[in-house]
């Protein structure tokens, strides 16, 4: 369930980055904000589970309207300096409302039952509703990609000035991925909330934006698959060592970053792809 | 002595604090600054780098028993070289590609520094003694004012000036100006652009590991004092613009003081003041103050 949560994170980010060409160093913010939302509809509001995911990805879309229409005024190296600015802003505000525990997060958010009917506390049952969100979501990001409005995206993403002389409204397509891949990492962010009962402060960190970037650059940047594999095996590696290492997750996560930058860009699922290519030529 | 309705000693160590926070925003935007001008690359390691030259004086003072002015320069050429061997091995394959690439590789090697210090000694913080000279403080009437809080800003001051000198004035900085406007036709008149990026690089971090030494004495030195640090700086870049040397310089001073008289008049907002600043800056003039867009 925490791999398809950070998958459909991550596929959400790799809209905007892969899909877009906006490197969003924030997207922290959003899983954040939506599970703290999530948790505090569900448990001190006392809705069911399902208002809460929809108030939480509507937060994380509201939000990301709010860092969109500001961080699109710039490009490139400005816009992930800008959207990491913001996010941190979130999390001093997390820490400092009275609202979300502060250092502790919200604790025992309760998951309910979904439409009052099915009792998710059933690990069986929250594992089939995540596994439905998880494929909306993907479908969502799937559509998005293959429709007219996906292709004007990467043709914003491949000749901006290009794109503008055609006619296109640039800035507002831009807005609008950025708003869809911010309501569905909220979407991801609020139901991470509901599995593990619990909205923490590490998940509005900055570490947490580092870790979807990651995600997607070893998965593979811009292939739709990339993110889910990345997102596995991030999140594989980091249970598996967690026990066995300790402090070391930071600095493998680090030397992962840096093999993959420096030798292995296309990602996973960017060399298979390549590899089949080529086998197919010959 | 009040002004409104504030005590002047409170007023005063909270501006010297926040006139403290704006040399070292200074010196590390400006060392981005420089940075970005040759290598378009945003060095994400910026803040690792600073907490690096910290330890290494700490290290070098207890385990070695090397002192603090000994250190200043030390810790600064350690870090410096170190970040000449990044730029060499693995920055230099980078530059063909997106700028990002730079962005992401540099902040992987923020995650690997942090982590490995953090693994050597805790995250507790280690603190480090006042060098003798400048311990103490004088009084001047309306605040006390610690010797060495008042030797930092002179010190990062005069580093700062220095730096906008050496690239505004001498013939080495009108090769780093000439660079950053066209390196090709830099390379094409004969000189080793390589080699000038090489060292930019590394200069830039070495000035990030000479902050590190100054606040070591203030702040404890602790492996994650510069992770925070830097995004806040990265926010004072959006502000300033990284077209002009003197902008950044100037735009840490005066950022750093509107966080002091923050602190003194509404606490809550001190630590989230900067960012506000920066929204406020995208909305009316997106290009930065100083910046050319």
């Amino acid at each position: 369930m925490k791999i398809l949560c950070y998958a459909l994170f991550a596929c959400a980010f790799n809209l905007l980055l892969g899909f877009v060409g906006l490197l969003s160093f924030g997207h922290a913010a959003f899983l954040g904000t939506a599970g703290y939302v999530c948790g505090m509809m569900v448990r001190d509001v006392g809705v069911t589970p399902e208002v809460g995911i929809l108030a939480g990805t509507a937060a994380a879309g509201l939000l990301g309207w709010l860092f969109g229409s500001l961080a699109i005024k710039r490009t490139g190296i400005y816009f992930a300096m800008i959207t990491l600015a913001l996010a941190q802003m979130v999390f001093f505000l997390a820490i400092q409302i009275k609202e979300t525990g502060g250092e502790d997060g919200l604790q025992g958010v309760p998951r309910g039952h979904l439409f009052g009917l099915i009792d998710l506390s059933d690990n069986i049952a929250m594992y089939y509703l995540v596994f439905a969100i998880f494929c909306f979501g993907f479908f969502v990001i799937y559509r998005t990609i293959h429709s007219p409005f996906g292709q004007i995206l990467k043709a914003i993403r491949e000749n901006e000035p290009r794109a503008i002389s055609l006619g296109y409204d640039v800035a507002k397509f831009k807005l609008i991925a950025f708003i869809i891949s911010a309501a569905l990492a909220g979407m991801a962010g609020a139901t991470k909330t509901l599995v593990f009962q619990l909205a923490s402060l590490s998940d509005v960190h900055w570490h947490a934006s580092g870790e979807v970037v990651l995600m997607t650059l070893l998965g593979g940047l811009g292939t739709i698959l990339g993110p889910i594999v990345g997102a596995a095996t991030i999140v594989a590696l980091q249970t598996q060592l967690a026990d066995s290492v300790g402090s070391w997750v930071t600095v493998i996560m680090g030397v992962i970053f840096v093999i993959c930058v420096l030798s292995f860009r296309r990602g996973i699922v960017g060399e298979l792809q390549a590899l089949i290519k080529r086998s197919g030529v010959n | 002595m009040e002004i409104f309705g504030i005590s002047t000693a409170l007023l005063g160590s909270q501006l010297l604090i926040g006139l403290i926070n704006g040399s070292f925003y200074a010196i590390l935007s400006l060392g981005l600054a420089i940075i970005f001008g040759l290598l378009n690359i945003i060095n994400f390691a910026h803040g690792a780098q600073y907490m690096m030259g910290a330890f290494v004086a700490w290290i070098a003072l207890t385990r070695f028993g090397i002192n603090y002015w000994v250190a200043l320069i030390v810790a600064p050429l350690i870090v410096g070289i170190t970040g000449v061997l990044i730029e060499r091995l693995m920055l230099r394959r980078l530059y063909k590609l997106d700028h990002l690439y730079g962005l992401l590789l540099t902040f992987g090697l923020a995650l690997i520094f942090e982590g490995v210090f953090r693994d050597q000694f805790g995250i507790s913080g280690e603190s480090y003694e006042v060098p003798e000279l400048l311990s103490g403080g004088v009084n001047l009437g309306f605040m006390f004012l610690p010797i060495y809080r008042g030797w930092v800003i002179i010190a990062s001051l005069t580093v700062c000036f220095g730096t906008w000198y050496m690239i505004e004035r001498t013939k080495l900085g009108a090769y780093l100006r000439a660079g950053t406007e066209n390196s090709a036709m830099v390379q094409a008149l004969g000189i080793n652009v390589p080699l000038l990026i090489t060292f930019t690089y590394g200069y830039g971090v070495a000035l990030a590991a000479f902050a590190g030494v100054l606040a070591a004495p203030i702040f404890q030195v602790n492996p994650l004092m510069g992770s925070n640090l830097i995004i806040v700086v990265f926010a004072v870049v959006v502000i300033g613009g990284m077209g002009s040397i003197m902008g950044s310089i100037l735009t840490g001073l005066g950022l750093g003081l509107i966080e002091g008289l923050t602190r003194v008049f509404y606490p809550e907002a001190s630590s989230v003041v900067v960012f506000v600043i920066m929204v406020i800056v995208l909305l009316l003039r997106p290009a930065g103050l100083f910046g050319k867009s």
